[in-house]
């Protein structure tokens, strides 16, 4: 369970970070805590999950690859061996099972857009399966926190 | 928009799993690099202002907050409304992505998604409602397609 103190540190803590040489005394000064203890209690949100990452997060299109999402109309008897075969490609980022008839929802990235084209063939190949194959146009940015 | 050179590159590497839990994380860094601790800061505050990263700080594993309903939201917005319509629905404040996206009928007819986060059902509907309500005639027909496993979840990487 988070505390009132992790509540604070992770809606204060989205964004921000400071770039010198003691950041978390910096960071901890505004939340009235200590830098141990800023540093302690990130490590032990991070340990149980309640953190995914802590450090920056990149823009992954300026990495100059490429991506798309892609679904997949997956019949039910089939569902886990075809997850599987999808997953066991390192170009695929992540993968959700959604409620629809196209029912299986993943990203691929890779350097190219012919890499990304050969992931999405072998995908058909190995399970039989349409693609159907959605890079993104445009994106609208929005800076979305999530409040704890 | 500049390319990643390759101070940028081992930079993204090195802190893509995230930084160290350390007093000074930044010069940590620097050293597992072999730069200098204050160039390392220049390059990290440079990549900043030019959005290769978007922010730095905690990012919440958003089910263990108690967020379980994510919808996929998905419409059919003619293309030349679309750009009204992704400021309608980002402007409103708790869309977590928006992208523009091509059409693939005859099974999909829908070029806007956004994702939406809830803790409960009737918020994730009443969510739905609002962008509804934002698009107004812009809409031509909508789904959300909500998420029930998490099958795969490594996110984008840069390689080594």
């Amino acid at each position: 369970m988070i505390d009132d103190t992790d509540r604070a540190i992770i809606n204060a803590l989205q964004g921000g970070f400071p770039v010198c040489d003691r950041p978390f005394l910096v960071a901890a000064e505004s939340l009235g805590l200590t830098e141990t203890a800023l540093i302690d209690r990130i490590a032990k949100l991070r340990a149980d999950g309640v953190l995914s990452r802590f450090g920056p997060m990149y823009n992954a299109d300026r990495f100059g690859g490429h991506n798309t999402l892609v679904a997949i109309e997956v019949p039910e008897d089939r569902f886990d061996e075809v997850a599987a075969i999808v997953n066991a490609f390192p170009e695929v980022a992540h993968n959700y099972a959604r409620a629809h008839r196209l029912n299986m929802w993943f990203v691929v990235a890779a350097q190219s857009r012919a890499e990304v084209d050969r992931v999405l063939t072998e995908v058909e190949a190995a399970t039989g399966l349409t693609v159907h194959d959605m890079p993104k146009q445009r994106e609208f940015h929005v800076g979305l926190r999530f409040e704890a | 928009m500049r390319q990643l050179d390759d101070l940028d590159r081992r930079i993204i590497v090195a802190t893509q799993d995230g930084l160290p839990l350390v007093p000074e994380p930044w010069r940590q860094v620097a050293g597992e690099l072999g730069v200098e601790a204050e160039d390392l800061m220049d390059r990290v505050r440079s990549m900043q202002e030019d959005g290769i990263i978007r922010r730095i700080g905690v990012v919440p594993n958003h089910y263990a907050l108690g967020y379980r309903h994510n919808g996929m939201s998905v419409w059919d917005v003619a293309d030349e409304d679309v750009e009204a319509a992704g400021r309608a629905m980002t402007e409103l404040g708790f869309v977590s992505h928006c992208y523009q996206r091509p059409r693939c009928p005859p099974a999909w007819p829908y070029n806007l998604f956004a994702m939406i986060h809830a803790r409960d059902a009737a918020t994730a509907d009443s969510l739905v409602q609002r962008l509804a309500e934002a698009l107004g005639p812009m809409n031509r027909g909508h789904l959300v397609l909500y998420s029930t496993r998490i099958l795969k979840k490594t996110g984008l990487r840069l390689g080594a």
